[in-house]
């Protein structure tokens, strides 16, 4: 019989994929989260609407800030990091601009992980810089290097755990005790990972952020962002964090972190960011990514399988230089994998080819199955020669940096037949060294 | 100090069979907590006293402030404490004498000693806890805001209250 006087197990992350945030229609009963194309909501009086408003009750107003189909998908994404509260945006991209937008104030900085997906180097380092946000970037091989950065402006360190673009895992339990030494959050990047792979509020993260666009939708048909928050960070044990511990005059003076306590950031982040700034999910895209976490726990088990297979095929491959798989023995992130990623490395990875540039440019020329595309965490398998395209706004040193040299292919392998996926590598390679024999 | 839970069988049913509660703490000021808890309790079909002695006598969303419990004219089945944690016992003394049978301490108020005395006494105690949160979650509201509720049901309907 159960026990009332301890919690009862939690249910499992299949059980959550499925089910959290994803209740029966109150209304209609409708089994399945409907799509709630709607962008606005009647209020029942003007008490009603005020309330709404003051945000003292519960409920909808207008999508730019809120919505039933987004709202489901934010409380099952924060199911599935084991956190308190998501606030859902149009893309990834949009979800780290939220999270800083929260945090930062003109002439304050934070420190990045130099390994991160291109896009993020650039808006970290451009466009942030207009808001008066500055970044500072550091190798987080030596996790004491997030320390040193520290100053008495810095508001966050920023990471990807599994950076894209390939095998890189930082060592995340060490930079979370820098980051609550020096009382600010620690704010990791879990998409290319996923909740089912990797869980960073375990090892001390405070916010997670992830583009869903990728293996959470997982289908490659919708953008979307979200900003989770653990509800474990004291924002009032230092005086960093304004925008959360004092009255904010864009809300008649409310105050944030005392009166939302564990989702004071997030209730920020949407009454206040995703209001002003207005990068709001769309219900339609929320739709379709909600769908696709319900086979979550199945696709990531198969893209890890599938993944393992095509690592070992180019690692025994004439034409190929080097491969870096976390689940490769060779790999020397290997024991960093088995600490946060135990279920499996993620499938994104990256692969040099003797040839170089050019071999690594006529390779992604050459496949036929595989698609040569911009992205990563899709049933299909994806390839891309990241110099000449997502890294490419980047200096030749920054690309060195963050793992996307001259050489660098990489492939997000996706849930094809495997043996299909390594007959196309296998032409494909053929091609690129008869290419480059010429 | 050891962890606090309560099982939301027992939450549902304090929330489903409560009717009057006096608000020990209560501001008139429009965006302190507890007159968001005040707001949106009495939305939800509950009559909330507001006991706050330097506002006694004042009008606080329809509801006369008194000064103490012990001011109230009439029955209160529920005490909610929005007050610091080293001032609750007096209140629950006070909670005990006007024969209270819950006592409900704000999140991060917490008084164990005061609690064991309440209970001895044969109140239920919560502790550390708000209402209004209680409420939102287990009704399915919170997560309109994209809180995770923890709550997992194939139920159509997560009402509380009928009344
Ligand atoms: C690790 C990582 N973070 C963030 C982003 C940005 O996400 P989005 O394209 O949804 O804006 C990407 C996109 O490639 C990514 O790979």
């Amino acid at each position: 019989m159960a026990d009332d006087r301890k919690p009862a197990k939690p249910p499992g992350f299949e059980t959550l994929a499925i089910h959290a945030g994803s209740a029966p229609d109150p209304s209609t009963g409708a089994r399945n989260v409907p799509i709630y194309q709607s962008n606005s909501y009647v209020f029942d009086d003007v008490d009603h609407a005020a309330s709404l408003f003051n945000l003292q009750t519960f409920g909808y107003i207008y999508t730019r800030i809120g919505n039933p189909t987004v709202s489901a998908l934010e409380e099952k994404v924060a199911a599935l990091e084991n956190g308190r509260a998501g606030v859902a945006t149009s893309t990834g991209h949009a979800a780290q601009m939220l999270a800083m937008y929260i945090l930062m104030e003109p002439g304050a900085n934070f420190i990045s992980s130099t390994n991160l997906y291109g896009g993020s180097v650039t808006q970290f380092t451009h466009t942030f810089a207009k808001f008066g946000w500055n970044c500072k970037f550091v190798d987080p091989g030596e996790p004491e290097n997030f320390r040193d950065a520290i100053d008495e402006n810095t508001k966050a360190i920023f990471l990807e755990l599994l950076a894209n673009p390939g095998g890189v895992i930082v060592d995340l339990e060490p930079v979370a005790d820098i980051a609550r030494e020096a009382g600010i959050p620690l704010i990791v990047d879990n998409t290319t990972a996923s909740p089912y792979l990797a869980q960073p509020f375990d090892w001390g993260a405070d916010i997670i952020i992830h583009s869903m666009t990728k293996f959470l939708g997982g289908h490659g048909n919708a953008m979307g962002g979200i900003v989770v928050e653990s509800g474990r960070f004291d924002w009032a044990q230092n005086d960093k964090f304004p925008s959360l511990t004092q009255p904010d005059p864009a809300y008649h003076g409310l105050t944030f972190y005392e009166t939302f306590g564990d989702f004071g950031f997030s209730t920020k982040g949407r009454a206040v960011a995703l209001r002003d700034l207005g990068p709001t999910l769309a219900p339609m895209n929320a739709y379709l990514i909600l769908t696709g976490i319900e086979t979550l726990p199945l696709r990531m088990e198969r893209h890890v399988q599938n993944a393992q297979a095509v690592a070992e095929y180019l690692e025994a491959h004439p034409a190929v230089a080097w491969v870096s798989y976390a689940g490769l023995k060779s790999s020397p992130y290997r024991e960093l994998a088995k600490k946060y990623l135990p279920k499996g490395p993620g499938s994104l990875f990256t692969f040099g080819l003797k040839g170089g540039y050019e071999a690594g440019t006529s390779l992604v020329e050459s496949v036929e199955l595989i698609s040569h595309l911009a992205n990563l965490g899709d049933t299909k398998t994806l390839i891309i020669h990241p110099a000449s395209t997502t890294h490419r706004q980047l200096t030749e040193e920054q690309r060195i940096a963050a793992g996307a040299g001259p050489d660098v292919v990489r492939i997000s392998v996706g849930l094809e037949t495997i043996d299909d996926i390594i007959a196309d590598l296998d032409q494909a390679l053929d091609h690129a060294m008869a290419k480059a024999a010429e | 100090m050891e962890a606090l839970y309560y099982p939301d069988w027992q939450i549902r049913r304090i929330l489903r069979d409560t009717n009057t509660i006096a608000m020990v703490g209560a501001s008139t000021n429009w965006n302190r907590p507890s007159y968001f808890a005040m707001k949106y309790l009495q939305e939800k079909g509950f009559r909330v006293i507001p006991v706050n002695p330097r506002a006694e006598g004042e009008i606080l969303l329809g509801e006369t402030v008194y000064a103490s419990l012990k001011d109230i004219p009439e029955p209160i089945e529920m005490v909610d404490i929005f007050q610091r944690s080293d001032r609750v016992p007096p209140v629950v003394d006070e909670a005990l004498e006007i024969g209270a049978k819950i006592i409900w301490m704000q999140l991060t108020v917490r008084h164990d000693e005061a609690a064991q005395k309440a209970e001895a006494a044969g109140l239920t105690v919560i502790m550390d806890r708000c209402p209004k949160i209680e409420f939102g979650r287990l009704s399915g509201e919170l997560g309109w805001s994209g809180i995770n509720t923890r709550v997992i049901t194939s139920r159509r309907s997560k009402q509380i209250r009928t009344h």
